[in-house]
């Protein structure tokens, strides 16, 4: 049982703002925008807005986390234009050029599986069943850069209690959109699509994994993986699938696209470990996005706290 | 103004400049905050990029000249190549200074164990003498046969600066393709003129060295 989560690294309580601030904060940048949006539009009903939220709205009722770490986030302009989201093409800059026309709404996620309650959730649905946390975490890309991403998500236990895992699910597959109409990268078969990952049923259940519905307190932007993707900080960046329509809950070990791409250089797991060398990138070090010189790689990305007893007794140059 | 003087004064001045715009623009970008939120690495691909567009350009004015009829663009051969060199020596540059910040420890375990980087290496290895034998006077010393035959070197400096190339991308290897397409163009060229050149050899010479 995990009780305590607070590392050298993280924020203070002192340093936390008041959440009375906080909250005035909040509600004058709230006011503030609705009143420009309006406006904007003149005679737009203001309940309207927070009803269909779109990329950029504020979310509301969203809590902090002890998990977040206090480490300085990374510019919103550099998250949100930095990407990699083959689905829109590969190039850093293409996601964000393109990702702008797909439709996030409606947008049902299938979970299906060993699952008790199977079915098709509505995304609408997911957001006001769960509580909005907001979660502060280091993103290790395996192409060493690094970010730090002020995210805000459901935590994956939280979505996985509701649907009832059976007794024989031992993993989670997730599936990204299918839809070469609105993803023009899957125009071109650079990876086998629909991209697919997966994680261990107790992987997914570990508290830091949370499916991710927004960044910088505002509704996920489309090339960041709208409207609900996963983010996994201990593990490289790619295993955090985008914009997710199916979860299956398997008994054997998911195929993942990554792996089916390259099995050589990309394995199931893909925990972040400088000590366990990729043929194409040195792991030892990372450029954290908006620094000059690099700085070391820490083991689980610095998560070994909360997740190292996942992979006790593993040889993880084996099952990297 | 003569043939001569406008070459010297006015095209060799033109293409230097216009050889300068890619690095001109880079300062430009970089200046404005243009290279977007990883610009070192954005740095090290547009001069890796420019280092082997030189490269095929200047593998391009042989066949150029002939094609076209253009003996002319044979004067700016020796410029483009240096240019590639000049490229492809501030992409080695910004990869040790910028990207590593001279972290030699981590530049040399790269060498030896990442192949794209070892086959970049070797591909700047082989351009250096090139480089340094590219003047006037060097081509004296050593006499055109060997000069020449020392300068066939680039073709296996581009095709090794290609794979550089095709074995760092993940997944989407168009790009490199295209270069490698262009490359075999060039080099296929030299190979089918060069076939063309020369007469078959009699058969009884073919067989008498296949005896020795």
């Amino acid at each position: 049982m995990l009780i305590k989560v607070r590392k050298p690294s993280d924020v203070l309580s002192s340093e936390i703002t008041p959440r009375s601030v906080y909250l005035d904060r909040r509600r004058f940048l709230q006011t503030a925008a609705v009143a420009g949006a309006g406006a904007a539009v003149g005679s737009l009903p203001l309940a309207g807005l927070a009803a269909t939220p779109g990329a950029g709205a504020k979310l509301e009722g969203v809590v902090k986390s002890p998990y977040s770490t206090g480490e300085e986030a990374t510019s919103r302009e550099s998250v949100t234009s930095y990407n990699n989201f083959y689905e829109f093409g590969t190039g850093k800059d293409d996601p964000a050029a393109n990702a702008g026309q797909m439709k996030t709404r409606p947008w049902t996620v299938v979970v299906d599986g060993h699952v008790a309650k199977p079915g098709s959730y509505d995304i609408d649905d997911i957001f006001k069943a769960h509580r909005l946390e907001e979660r502060i975490y280091r993103l290790r890309c395996v192409e060493a850069w690094s970010m730090v991403v002020p995210w805000v998500g459901i935590p994956m236990a939280d979505f996985l209690k509701r649907v009832e895992p059976t007794g024989s699910a031992r993993f989670v597959a997730f599936q990204t959109l299918l839809d070469p109409e609105q993803m023009p990268g899957q125009r071109r078969a650079v990876l086998d699509w629909p991209y697919v990952e997966g994680l261990r049923l107790d992987e997914a259940m570990n508290p830091l994994t949370l499916l991710g519905v927004g960044l910088y307190g505002e509704v996920m932007p489309n090339q960041n993986g709208a409207p609900i993707r996963l983010v996994t900080p201990w593990k490289y960046g790619f295993k955090s699938i985008k914009s997710i329509v199916r979860m299956t809950l398997t008994e054997e070990m998911p195929p993942t696209s990554w792996n089916k791409s390259q099995p050589r250089e990309y394995g199931f797991y893909a925990n972040v470990n400088p000590e366990v060398d990729h043929p194409r990138w040195s792991q030892k070090r990372e450029r954290r996005i908006g620094e000059f010189l690099k700085r070391d790689t820490l083991k689980y990305n610095g998560y070994g706290e909360e997740v190292a007893s996942l992979y006790a007794d593993m040889n993880l140059a084996k099952w990297f | 103004m003569t043939k001569e003087q406008r070459i010297r004064w006015i095209a060799k001045p033109l293409v230097f400049v216009l050889c300068l715009t890619p690095l001109m623009w880079l300062g430009w970008q970089a200046f404005a905050g243009g290279l977007g939120a990883n610009p070192i690495e954005a740095t090290n691909r547009f001069l890796g990029d420019w280092g082997l567009r030189f490269l095929l350009i200047s593998l391009a004015v042989t066949p150029l000249k002939a094609v076209l009829g253009l003996p002319v663009l044979m004067r700016f051969r020796r410029m483009l190549g240096l240019y590639a060199f000049f490229y492809v020596t501030l992409h080695l540059s910004s990869y040790i200074g910028l990207d590593q910040f001279f972290a030699w420890g981590e530049i040399w375990a790269d060498i030896v164990k990442r192949n794209y980087i070892t086959i970049g290496m070797t591909a700047f290895a082989l351009l250096v003498p090139l480089a340094l034998t590219s003047t006037k006077g060097m081509i004296k010393r050593l006499g055109g046969p060997r000069w020449k035959k020392l300068h066939m070197l680039v073709y296996p400096a581009a095709i090794l600066g290609v794979f550089h190339f095709f074995m760092m991308v993940k997944a989407d290897i168009r790009e490199p393709l295209i270069y490698a397409a262009v490359l075999a163009v060039l080099l296929g060229y030299r190979l089918v003129a060069r076939a063309r050149r020369r007469p078959p050899r009699p058969v009884r010479r073919a067989q008498r060295t296949q005896t020795a």
